[in-house]
């Protein structure tokens, strides 16, 4: 064995130690990550309640999944969480860094304050944010509608209102990172493009619109794709605070990710839940694929 | 020879753990349940006792949350692991029967005869393929808690006997601000907690109709007497306007808080409102209606993880008989507040005229339990359903109509299978 090491040059030497280090992060990923991902393909043709025996039933559970109406209803909750959720953060999110970067008094004070949200435990900030839609005489959104004369709203207890009630704390949790990308995107534009523009007599808005978003246009595509991921895959928000059992009212909040956590851990039905989440996997997968093909282009 | 053979190892086998038993060997055994403060005291109470009275075996007590209680125990024992016995729901027995958790109660330690004696009747939802698969220490019913300061306010000397004197108080109890918002609630509905029993089981008996089929295999209540009474408890929201279903977040939360009139639930609440400070508080039994009355009765079993095997089955058994016995259903009474499983122990006139357990203990004996497939979806039948007709103003026999399908489907696939 010490000759074998002994005989070897310093590069494979190098190589091997280096190999030996990322074995660990290998294995890791490859018994927790993609072993269980492959796994999935092959229990969502099974009929398995996680005991009994597994019945092979091959595309049966995709079959029951796409004829169930409560599907087509979930993933269209699920699309809009992502349609609104995406642009409506985005926006809000690059106006508070635009102004946040011409700000140098409370800089870092208000930009720690976005931030702070964003490292809150999901659970316990949709708790509070479940109270503050609460009706008279407890909601603080209801107290204050009523102050202002405006009729109580039933929120959370709406099947049209409850989905963007939850969608709320979600975008409000996902601004700080944001804006700490936009800054730095900002930032990272080169400061003699400005000072060109201003030389030439271009106005704020005009500077904003040839200039500045034009640059910014990776960070975009990057915030784009991390958040349409993230409320794709929205969960802790809805399951703390939907009313009427999780993903309620009449699951009109229910996202795709709920529906498979029922599947799997209430009802026990891993071959459909394995089903779902291979649907999951694909949309995911297409949103990534697009944003690689952007980004290439971009290049 | 044969018969030899087994004989002669059966007695080599029990002289060797006879005389392991009091020098080395000790059996520990595992117990699992949720936790809930009292049912965690009340259990270590009862392995107190236990071990002492049986020197040698050793009950090893782990709980979780309830959120997590039915993954837990289903992964650890398909795994081989976890607990020997095990605290379940009585309407997931199916559930787990199916997947092979429990096994059947053998006909020695927990002879039929004396169960089906000694036990409320409703137990008998236990036994199914002619075993026993479960026993419990407690049942609970349903009655009415009624806040009786808010009543005296209101002028109303006692609780309502009938379901129309239900309505006529909670409409009296009811406060409104100026423009129409509640400031308290005469009834508080909940179809999260237990108005779904109560629907089920006692409103559409009352109304002269039964929730499911009698084998229990087809949905039953999309009939006159389950559309009236499914507009019984929509219309305490809809119509009489004196409630709103998850006012103040739970309906236990708004009646702690005093802003409830009145709430149902069971007897397990009762340590949770006698805490509150300022809520002067009376149970009765549920209102009746043209001269009937019924219950809904439920409760969790104890049963043994397919998992335990000789000696720890046999210690298993002990266990189970003593967390059946008349001592812990008393013991349980006392420290959790859930209602002895036996008449014996149960209908003694110091419980039944108990002024807190009393109307629960009463209603026991016109009590029917669900024989649930699975209690979560048809749970479900009644929450979107209520939704419907509340939220959505359907009509309430075309709302039953569109849940009855879901759940039939529940159903069906299980007895498919």
């Amino acid at each position: 064995m010490t000759d074998f090491w002994n005989r070897l040059t310093i590069g494979q030497k190098l190589a091997i130690t280096a190999w030996l280090f990322l074995a660990i992060p290998l294995v890791f990923y490859i018994t927790i990550r993609f072993y269980p991902t492959f796994e999935a393909f092959y229990v969502s043709t099974l009929k398995w309640n996680l005991l009994g025996a597994k019945k092979a039933i091959g595309f049966k559970n995709y079959i029951k999944i796409f004829a169930d109406e409560d599907f087509w209803l979930v993933l269209w909750n699920t699309i809009k969480y992502a349609l609104v959720g995406v642009p409506v953060s985005m926006l809000i999110a690059f106006v508070i860094a635009y102004w946040l970067n011409e700000i140098h008094f409370g800089h870092d004070m208000i930009r720690a304050m976005y931030f702070i949200p964003f490292l809150t435990t999901a659970v316990a900030m949709a708790w509070v944010w479940r109270w503050f839609y609460q009706p008279l005489p407890i909601g603080y959104f209801n107290i204050m509608l009523s102050w202002m004369g405006i009729p109580q709203q039933p929120f959370l207890k709406s099947v049209t209102q409850a989905l963007y009630a939850i969608m709320a704390p979600a975008v409000w949790a996902g601004l700080g990172f944001q804006i700490v990308i936009f800054i730095a995107g900002i930032r990272a534009i080169p400061r003699s493009y400005f000072e060109a523009a201003e030389i030439d007599g271009a106005g704020r808005w005009q500077i904003l619109r040839e200039i500045t978003l034009p640059a910014l246009k990776p960070t975009m595509i990057f915030l784009t794709v991390v958040s349409t991921i993230g409320f794709l895959r929205i969960f802790d928000q809805v399951y703390t605070m939907s009313a009427d059992s999780a993903g309620g009212p009449l699951n009109s909040t229910k996202p795709l990710v709920l529906m498979i956590y029922e599947f799997a851990f209430d009802e026990f039905k891993l071959g459909r839940a394995s089903a779902l989440t291979v649907i999951l996997f694909m949309i995911l997968l297409v949103v990534s694929l697009v944003q690689l093909w952007l980004m290439r282009k971009h290049k | 020879m044969k018969k030899w053979l087994k004989s002669a190892f059966a007695l080599a086998i029990g002289g060797t753990s006879l005389l392991w038993s009091g020098m080395v060997q000790a059996v520990e055994i595992e117990y699992w349940q949720y936790t809930y403060a009292s049912r965690v005291e009340a259990i270590d109470k009862l392995i107190q006792n236990f071990e002492a009275a049986n020197p040698g075996v050793t009950v090893k007590h782990t709980h979780f949350p309830y959120a997590d209680y039915r993954k837990k125990v289903a992964i650890a024992v398909s795994a081989g692991d976890g607990p020997d016995v095990v605290q379940l729901y009585y309407g997931w027995l199916n559930d787990y029967r199916e997947g092979g958790l429990i096994q059947p109660l053998s006909s020695s330690a927990f002879p039929h005869a004396t169960i089906e004696k000694d036990f409320f009747p409703m137990v008998g939802t236990m036994k199914v393929d002619g075993e026993y698969w479960g026993l419990p220490t407690a049942v609970r019913s349903l009655a009415l808690f009624w806040n009786k300061d808010m009543f005296a306010e209101a002028g109303l000397s006692g609780p309502p006997e009938t379901l129309d004197e239900m309505v006529d108080y909670a409409r009296k109890l009811t406060k409104k601000d100026a423009d129409g918002n509640y400031l308290s609630v005469g009834f508080a509905v909940d179809t999260d907690g237990q108005d779904h029993h109560w629907w089920r089981e006692v409103l559409i008996r009352l109304y002269g109709g039964q929730p499911y089929s009698d084998d229990g295999k087809t949905v039953a209540y999309t009939s006159d007497a389950g559309a009236k009474a499914l507009k019984f408890v929509t219309d305490f929201e809809a119509v009489h306007k004196v409630g709103a279903n998850g006012f103040m977040n739970r309906g236990q939360d708004a009646f702690a808080a005093g802003k409830a009139g009145m709430v149902l639930d069971g007897s397990f609440r009762i340590s949770k409102f006698v805490k509150q400070e300022g809520l002067n508080f009376a149970i009765s039994e549920l209102p009746g209606h043209n001269g009937n009355r019924y219950n809904f009765s439920s409760y969790w079993v104890n049963g043994i993880s397919s998992k335990a095997e000789g000696e720890k089955k046999a210690a298993a058994e002990k266990f189970l008989q003593y967390l059946t016995s008349d001592e812990a259903m008393q013991l349980w009474l006392d420290t959790v507040g859930e209602l002895p499983a036996k008449p014996a122990v149960a209908l003694v006139d110091a419980n039944k005229t108990h002024p807190l357990y009393g109307p629960f203990i009463r209603g026991l004996s016109y009590a029917n339990a669900t024989a649930f497939v699975s209690e979560k979806p048809q749970r479900q039948s009644l929450i979107d359903a209520y939704d419907m007709v509340v939220l959505q103003g359907a009509d309430p026999a075309a709302a039953l109509k569109k849940v009855a399908k879901a759940e039939q489907e529940v159903f069906d696939e299980f007895f498919d299978n």
